[in-house]
Order: structure tokens, then C-alpha cells, then sequence
């Protein structure tokens, strides 16, 4: 068994209103510079619908990911080693810019520079920032925003259900879906990059490209099923999400969880062993959850506290791992799913299904949403939404999709009943499997949602940092431990008291 | 002026040539890439890059072949003047008419397509005109003397000039005799090496070859050590409500509101 530590997202899709701010304030921090202005590490999109770049969960075109070959072994689906380089002179599964969207940008000058006195009003008009001719806006990262700009019906998620229902469903229901790199614990990009630039970062999982070692091959942006690495043309690097790793080094939670105005994200860390793997990613299709699942070490067991002990990682993180918000969603109330575990990936992001689809289906259908016997037969009778948050999340398995449904409805009841009437539905609880203490737990941490509980992120080992500070001190350039008391984050004269 | 031109320059093109790379390496490690640009255009790439590239190493093998190898070796092997003749003609005009195809379809897509040509360094500019008056003069010299001329037997003048720099015995005299075309193609060779290492050409050092036999999942252990753990936000919040209870304390009676009022 090798230990390793891995920084993880769970995101709680029932809360996800689709206001963007994190797309936002990530894009301001990493992404608004030239080469990039077509990038969005982190975006926000409706389901269903095509998703950003176009149809990229539709893995017979863009050959994202993993397959199991024909003997059963794990395989790039791209193709092997030899393959791939036969194909460095033009990467055939590579999306076009076109794919994503073209980047404008307006010419805003001429809102304060128009000469005055004219009878029209100035206008200003956009330009492709990839060539400065004027352009149409037509396409952008979210521009099926609410299913306001386009038809879902062509979501790569929806053909693979029968077609009959997909009329239905388009009446029936939509949720936001905010994605990141999912920073795999069997990262297709990683294995595709010819040049070995990409890495998995030892101490956290995190997903980095190394900008001095890429030489442009841009085979990690075909290989990715989830496309969220992707071209910067301007310096001809790749580029991906960093999770924040600088703001995750010191402590503090991404820009994207940070901003977040639901509150819906939780980033923690979780012990998985690195031997278990590839047998994880080389399961049968049924099996992939379970294998996903398995993969994690339980952080109260101690043996695997010993194990990474002796492997280096200090006492902090072991009890990180154990107030891990991510390890109880994923695998102690086991209510969070991997995005497109058929990938084989093992994606690190998980996110916890939103039920509020099936409730408004509750609703429509007449019966009563607050009642959870009607939402259990709703979760089963309506089989369309259920499907299809099984393609998103459960490979297909409308069983564990419900079943973690089921949790959230009966939560939910559970709750209403204990704080109306201030009754216990056992029945409830038997129905889950859960003792009341769990389920009272999980309400706090997905209703309450204190940033405490949904951040746990242990510093980076403390050994670093006091190696950090001895080299500062010795510059005599340090600016913490400052002798009047105030700080780097308390400037002096921001606590002066304004009159 | 025989020896500026077959002695100086090409010395001077291979110095060039080494220092400029040990330059780049050192100093350009985020600039070493092949800047491609598939992203922005495909349609013209996906037949031209493929093309010019696999012409590119039949012609560089080609080069291999005719200036490195003596004729006395492939006639002490038993290969006939006519055998190696018609091999290196043929083979030689395939490779090359792949180069000229490839290369024309790379130019065109970077003055047809605005996105491209706007992407377009100087420098690309330069390594463009260079790779295709070294293609014009290398193709008239095969094309135009060897195959439809009267030929000209280049293993036994260029080429021996050519070893001969690198065994430091240039004999110049062989080289002033060769037909023009041979003369510029020559001299475009060197200048051609000169300018390399300022160009997208560095890519041709990091050919991925060492990909075909390492893991395919790179762990790295993060370099240098991390910064120091700075208090989470909440923290700070917290830190700052207790010090404005310290700094209403000291608000004179009278004045309840709070500091930040």
C-alpha cells in the first residue's frame, strides 16, 4: 500500500443557484490574460444542455478518457503511446476555438469619446479578440444559461437515454452544474502528455502542467474527457486549473469555494492508496462506483493513521482527513457522486445530486413534495430525471443515483418532522440505513454549512513553513511577527478608529 | 573571399548555432515550445502539418544520406552509380514534393486566416522565407540539374567540403567550383542553422521520444518549500471583531455607535 494525500471538492448541487461568481472571480484571478481569453477554469453550466466546449461529454467524438479494450485492459481512448505521436503533427480529436466560443471584446471608448450633439446613441460593438475584425457574438461558455440559449436535447447525456423521453424531461426539469479540473487520481491528461510536463503534485494530488517543460503537443486537452485543459495561444502552453494550490499551500479554500454565494462547495482532504488505482479505473461499467468509492482509506482506522505516519505526512493531516467534510459526504453518508465515473479517471470532484428536480416533478405530477413516501414513489416512478443524473454520476446506475436521492428526500422529511413536531421518523431512518445522529449531522453540513466544516485544508507541512520563515528572517525581509503587533493582514492604520 | 564564404560562415553559422541553443535553454525554457496553433485552424493544418513534417525528415534523412555517407563507401558495398542515382532522385523528389505541398499549405493558412496571421511572430516570418528559399534552391538543385539536367555529382565536391568542416580541413576549392544553385543551397544551409535556435524549430530537441517508455501517470514532489500557513479568512474576521471590542472600549462615553459607523 503506498498513502497518499489527496486535496478533494464536493459540491452541492441543490444549493448552486447558477450566479456565476465563481466562474467570475476565477477567471479574474488566472484567467484574464491574452491566450486566455477563451479559458474558463471554472464555468457554470445548465443541464441539460451541451455543455462548454460543445458536446464535450460525447467521448466517441473527442476520445476523452479511459475504455477497457477488448481483453479488459485499461487503455487511453485515444489510443496508445505509438499512436498518440504518430499524431503529433495534427491531433485529430483536438475542439477548435470554435468549439468553445470566439473571445470578444468591445470597443467601450466610444461610449465617452462620441462627439456630442449627435441625435444617435453610440453603441458599442464587439470584437473577436482573436483577430479584431467585428464580430456576432454567437456563441460564449454559458450561453445555455437557464436553457435560455440553446436546446438541451442535443446533451450527449440525453441520447444515450431512450428518445422518447426527451420532450419530457426538457419540460420537467434543469440544475446548474459547476465544473473545475477534476484533478484525477488517474488523470488522462497526465498520461497523454508526451513531453511528461504534467504531474500529479505528491503531497496533495493536484493536477499541475509544468509551463517551463510543456512544448505545445496539446495531446492533454484531447485526452481529457471532462476538457478542462486547455490551449493558451498566445505563449502555446497548456494550461488547467491549478485548484488554487498557492491559497491551498497556506490554508485557505479555493477562489471558487471562497467566492461561492451558496455555500455549496466543501474541499478536504482524503487518504487513498496510490497500488489500488489502476484495478479502481479497470472495473466493469456496473462496478465503478464501488471501485471509486474503495479507492479511499478510512481516515479512523488505524492502521491506515500508521501508514501515514510512517509515509511522512504530519499529525495535522491525519486529523484533517478525519474532519474531512469531503470523506463524510463521499463515503460516510455516501451522498456524493463523481462526475462520469465511466471515465475511468477517478475524478477527485465529486458533487452531491440536486433533488430539487425531483421535487419540482413531486409537485407537478400533484403530489406533495413536503411528504417523503410521495418523493420516494416519485424517485421511483419518474424514472427521467433519475436516469439522468445516473448518466452524469453513476455510470448508468439509476438505483444508486435514487438511492442517494432517497437520502436527501428523507433527510429532508426527517428534519421537517423533528422541528414542527418534534418527532423521530424512525421509519425514515430505517429506510436509509442511517441513525439520526448521521442524518442531523449531514443536515448541518449541507444546510447550515459553516465555513469551518465545509473548508478543512491542513497547511502545508509546517516543517516548509518554518523553513520559509528562517529564510526570511535571515533576508530581514519578514513581514510577519511585525513588533507593533499588526500583521501582514492588519495594516496599522486599518484599525485606526475613523471619526 | 573563398574563405569567408566556405570557411568563415559556416564556422561562425555552427557557433551560432550551439551558443544560441545553450542560450535559449538556459535563459527561454517557457518560450521553448511549438507554439502550435490547431487551436485556431485546423482545416488547412490537419493535411499541411503532417505533410511538410514527414517530407521534412525524408529530406533531413536525405541531406543524412548524401553529405555524410562517401561515395567510396556505397561503392566499396556494391551500390552502382546509376542504383544510388536513381534512389536519391526519386526518393529526393517524393520527400521533397511532400515538403513544398506541406509548407505551402502551412504559408497559406497564415495569409488566409486572419486569427493565424495575427498570431504570427516576426520571427515566423523570417523562419517561413528562409524554409522556402531553402526549398526552391534545394528542389532546383534536384529537380532542375538531376533529374532533368545533366546532374551534377555533389558526393564528390559538397559533400567532402561538408565533412571536411568537421574534421577542420574545409577544402574550399571544391565548393568554388559547384554550380550556383549548390552554392546558395550551401550557404542558406548554414545561415539556415544560424537562425534555428531563435525560432519554434527548438521543438525539434524535445521530440517526446522518451514518452513511448515512461509511467503514464507523473507524480512530482512540489519544489522548494511552501509559504507559511496564513490564518484563513475567518480567522482574520474573527482576529479583527476582537480588536474593534478593544477599539470601542477606548471610544470615549457618548459615542456608542462603533468605530466603523
Amino acid at each position: 500500500m503506498r498513502i497518499r494525500a489527496q486535496v478533494a471538492m464536493v459540491m452541492n448541487l441543490d444549493k448552486c443557484i447558477g450566479c456565476h461568481t465563481c466562474s467570475v472571480t476565477c477567471k479574474q484571478t488566472w484567467t484574464n490574460r491574452e491566450g486566455t481569453e477563451y479559458v474558463w477554469f471554472n464555468n457554470v453550466e445548465t443541464k441539460p444542455g451541451i455543455g462548454y466546449p460543445k458536446h464535450y461529454e460525447d467521448q466517441d467524438r473527442w476520445k476523452g478518457g479511459w475504455k477497457l479494450d477488448a481483453k479488459g485492459r485499461l487503455v487511453l481512448r485515444s489510443g496508445g503511446r505509438v499512436k498518440r505521436l504518430s499524431r503529433i503533427f495534427a491531433n485529430p480529436d483536438l475542439p477548435s476555438i470554435d468549439d468553445y466560443y470566439e473571445p470578444a471584446t468591445f470597443d467601450k471608448d466610444i461610449l465617452v469619446n462620441a462627439p456630442a450633439g449627435r441625435t444617435d446613441t453610440p453603441v458599442k460593438r464587439p470584437y473577436s479578440a482573436l483577430t479584431g475584425e467585428p464580430m456576432a457574438v454567437t456563441w460564449g461558455a454559458n450561453w445555455e444559461d437557464s436553457l435560455g440559449g440553446a436546446s438541451g436535447r442535443e446533451d450527449p447525456n440525453l441520447a444515450r437515454m431512450a428518445a422518447k423521453v426527451t420532450f419530457e424531461f426538457e419540460k420537467t426539469f434543469m440544475f446548474h452544474l459547476p465544473r473545475i479540473c477534476e484533478h484525477c487520481l488517474n488523470p488522462a491528461c497526465v498520461s497523454a502528455c508526451p513531453s511528461g510536463a504534467m504531474y500529479k503534485r505528491e503531497e496533495d494530488g493536484i493536477v499541475l502542467v509544468d509551463q517551463d517543460r510543456c512544448r505545445g503537443w496539446r495531446m492533454c486537452v484531447s485526452a481529457c474527457p471532462y476538457k478542462k485543459v486547455y490551449v493558451n495561444h498566445a505563449t502555446g502552453k497548456a494550461e488547467k486549473c491549478t485548484f488554487c494550490f498557492p491559497r491551498i499551500e497556506a490554508g485557505q479554500p479555493t477562489v471558487c469555494s471562497e467566492t461561492c454565494v451558496g455555500r455549496l462547495r466543501y474541499l478536504g482532504i482524503l487518504w487513498y492508496d496510490e497500488d489500488a488505482v489502476l484495478a479502481a479505473a479497470s472495473v466493469p461499467d456496473d462496478e465503478l462506483l464501488d471501485a471509486q468509492r474503495a479507492v479511499f482509506l478510512d481516515p479512523f482506522d488505524e492502521a491506515v493513521q500508521q501508514a501515514a505516519r510512517d509515509a511522512g505526512h504530519p499529525e495535522e493531516w491525519i486529523g484533517a482527513a478525519q474532519a474531512s467534510p469531503v470523506w463524510k459526504l463521499i463515503s460516510e453518508y455516501r451522498i456524493a457522486l463523481p462526475l462520469h465515473p465511466e471515465y475511468r479517471t477517478l475524478p477527485m470532484v465529486w458533487y452531491v445530486p440536486p433533488l430539487s428536480p425531483v421535487l419540482d416533478a413531486a409537485g407537478a405530477a400533484g403530489r406533495d413534495d413536503t411528504d417523503a413516501d410521495d418523493i420516494f414513489h416519485t424517485i421511483r416512478d419518474l424514472r427521467i430525471p433519475v436516469e439522468y443524473l445516473a448518466e452524469l454520476f453513476t455510470a448508468g446506475d439509476a438505483e444508486a443515483a435514487g438511492g442517494v436521492l432517497m437520502k436527501l428526500a428523507a433527510m429532508r422529511s426527517y428534519m421537517r418532522a423533528r422541528t414542527l413536531d418534534g418527532t423521530v421518523a424512525q421509519e425514515l431512518l430505517d429506510g436509509i440505513d442511517m441513525t439520526g445522529e448521521q442524518v442531523e449531522a449531514m443536515y448541518r453540513l449541507l444546510a447550515i454549512a459553516k465555513y469551518d466544516e465545509r473548508y478543512v485544508i491542513p497547511a502545508a507541512h509546517a516543517r516548509d513553513a518554518a523553513v520559509l520563515e528562517a529564510q526570511a528572517a535571515a533576508h530581514g525581509d519578514c513581514p510577519v511577527g511585525d513588533p507593533d503587533g499588526a500583521g501582514p493582514f492588519f495594516p496599522a492604520d486599518s484599525l485606526r478608529v475613523r471619526s | 573571399m573563398t574563405t569567408v564564404l566556405w570557411v568563415v560562415l559556416p564556422y561562425a553559422c555552427l557557433a551560432v548555432f550551439l551558443a544560441g541553443h545553450v542560450w535559449r535553454w538556459r535563459r527561454d525554457q517557457f518560450g521553448w515550445t511549438t507554439h502550435t496553433s490547431q487551436l485556431l485552424e485546423n482545416q488547412l493544418l490537419r493535411l499541411g502539418s503532417p505533410l511538410f513534417h514527414l517530407g521534412a525528415f525524408g529530406v533531413i534523412g536525405g541531406h543524412a544520406l548524401g553529405l555524410l555517407i562517401p561515395a567510396s563507401l556505397t561503392r566499396r558495398l556494391g551500390v552502382s552509380e546509376h542504383a544510388y542515382h536513381l534512389v536519391s532522385v526519386s526518393a529526393g523528389s517524393v520527400t521533397g514534393v511532400m515538403l513544398v505541398a506541406g509548407l505551402a499549405l502551412l504559408i497559406a493558412r497564415r495569409f488566409v486566416n486572419g486569427r493565424i496571421r495575427r498570431v504570427t511572430t516576426t520571427m515566423d516570418k523570417v523562419l517561413y522565407a528562409f524554409l522556402t528559399a531553402m526549398v526552391v534552391l534545394g528542389m532546383t538543385a534536384t529537380v532542375g540539374r538531376n533529374m532533368l539536367g545533366g546532374g551534377y555529382d555533389y558526393r564528390e565536391t559538397i559533400a567532402v567540403w561538408f565533412r571536411g568542416i568537421f574534421w577542420f580541413q574545409p577544402h574550399t576549392e571544391l565548393m568554388t567550383g559547384a554550380p550556383l544553385v549548390y552554392q546558395l543551397h550551401a550557404l542558406g544551409g548554414f545561415l539556415f542553422l544560424a537562425i534555428w535556435p531563435f525560432t519554434r524549430l527548438v521543438h525539434v530537441w524535445s521530440a517526446p521520444l522518451a514518452y513511448l517508455w515512461r509511467p503514464y501517470v507523473v507524480y512530482r514532489a512540489r519544489r522548494g518549500p511552501a509559504p507559511a500557513p496564513r490564518p484563513a479568512p475567518a480567522a482574520v474576521r474573527d482576529a479583527d471583531r476582537g480588536r474593534r471590542s478593544e477599539l470601542i472600549a477606548l471610544v470615549p462615553p457618548g459615542r456608542d455607535e462603533g468605530p466603523y459607523s
